[in-house]
């Protein structure tokens, strides 16, 4: 197997271009790609669209953050597609002053239109959200019975995840709930770099437990 | 007549008195996770928590976190032997394939016809509905969790919703600290009066259309599901 390139986060966030649709991974900040999410704040990488699941926590009482709210709190994004920002102030407080475009797709339909970018499907149809504000413009289907809505991929350009353990040809296998979003993102995006805590060699892990498949891996971070 | 006093802890012994042994639930945060507290000891449910993981077990001893660990809220929690975990798509697979028996969810406002508004006040407050849509469409009964009145004192129930909707005719049950209802499409059936409240001030204090259940009955039963 061929070897994944391993960098460093600073280097990793050189890969990133200002005005991105960046999608990262993480439930609350559990399984985020912590370390390049601090170097991509260090090189101020601006005027980004974040494809995340919440935008984090942020208590603006202790001045605590988990996953991805850093980047919020830096101003560095424009705009984001996300389940909730109940648990990050900075994120409402942007949203009520016009300083950041918000939308809201529940989460079921986010990991969905996530996997569909990264597994050739041209769009999803689900009964979640019909009879309400996210039924707004999408084309209505009745099948079965049942009313659907049209729910479209959601590609990115670069998916920062993060894994417990990685091999060096960019398997990868992620710890109890830091699964989340982290696989179907690695599938959905142009680019792909992977955090991990611990990296073994080519061979080190069991091919039954492997979790995202090298292939959908560009390069691996240790931290 | 009683005044008025809330009661999260009555509407957690409430619900936790639906479920049979072998029920998979989905409890919200908030008042909903409470519910998590009084199961009765001859019952056994699998709880899911839509971050991934089936077989929620409790909140680890202090110093036992694991950063990889947590439940929907963010918070520390642990696994049940024979518990598992999954991805957000395996996730929202179980909740929309309606492999979830009941979800418990909080309110901002009910109404009447099964709607439920529970995400957002426009302008105001903008959390986001997270996997509440999802659930509401999915799991095979909907609960709804909460007290009868806000802090201002107006009625949780409604004739119709006012805020932009999270369900669209979806929940089958409204739990309350004075009483329990099933919604029956045009107006509540008022199930269970709470002690001390009676069905007359239930009505009178409510803004909404409520009739009594068939099966009405007074529960005055804390410790025990009968």
């Amino acid at each position: 197997m061929i070897e994944k390139t391993v960098i460093r986060p600073a280097e990793a966030a050189r890969l990133i271009n200002s005005g991105s649709v960046v999608h990262i991974g993480g439930f609350l900040g559990c399984g985020a790609p912590d370390g390049i999410v601090a170097a991509i704040c260090e090189a101020g990488i601006g005027d980004l669209t974040i494809v995340c699941n919440d935008t984090a926590i942020y208590d603006p009482k202790t001045g605590r953050t988990t996953g991805l709210a850093p980047l919020i709190l830096k101003g560095l994004v424009r705009k984001v597609i996300t389940s909730h920002i109940g648990t990050n102030a900075e994120t409402q407080r942007l949203l009520c002053e016009g300083k950041i475009e918000v939308e809201l797709v529940p989460q079921g339909t986010l990991a969905e239109r996530v996997r569909a970018a990264g597994y050739g499907l041209g769009g999803i149809l689900t009964p979640t959200g019909v009879g309400t504000e996210v039924e707004e413009g999408k084309r209505k289907f009745r099948l079965h019975g049942k009313t659907y809505l049209l729910e479209l991929p959601l590609p990115g350009d670069v998916a920062i995840i993060k894994a417990k353990k990685g091999d060096k040809a960019g398997n990868l296998i992620y710890a109890k709930t830091a699964r989340n979003f982290n696989p179907l993102m690695a599938g959905a995006c142009s680019l792909v770099i992977a955090e991990v805590e611990e990296l073994v060699d080519i061979g080190g892990l069991d091919p039954d437990q492997i979790h995202t498949p090298s292939i959908f891996v560009d390069y691996l971070v240790v931290v | 007549m009683p005044d008025y006093t809330e009661n999260k802890e009555i509407i957690a012994r409430r619900i936790a008195c639906f479920f049979t042994t072998g029920d998979v639930v989905n409890l919200g945060i908030g008042l909903p996770t409470l519910v998590g507290n009084y199961i009765p000891e001859n019952v056994t449910i699998i709880l899911q928590s839509e971050n991934g993981l089936i077989g929620l077990g409790p909140a680890p001893a202090a110093g036992h976190e694991d950063k990889d660990l947590t439940n929907a809220g963010g918070k520390p929690v642990t696994i049940l032997p024979g518990g598992c975990f999954f991805d957000s798509a395996t996730s929202f697979g179980i909740i929309r394939g309606g492999h979830v028996d009941y979800t418990v969810l909080g309110v901002l406002e009910v109404d009447q016809e099964g709607n439920l508004a529970n995400y957002k006040i426009p302008g105001k407050l903008i959390p986001g509905m997270g996997g509440a849509m999802d659930l509401v469409a999915g799991a095979k009964h909907v609960i709804a969790a909460t007290t009868h009145f806000e802090k201002s004192g107006a009625s949780k129930l409604r004739r119709r919703c006012t805020l932009p909707l999270t369900a669209s005719h979806e929940v089958d049950y409204v739990v309350t600290d004075v009483g329990f209802f099933a919604v029956s499409g045009h107006s509540f059936a008022l199930k269970e009066a709470f002690v001390p409240y009676t069905p007359e001030w239930i009505i009178k204090h409510t803004d909404a259309d409520i009739e009594l259940a068939l099966d009405f009955r007074i529960w005055n039963s804390p410790e025990a599901c009968r």
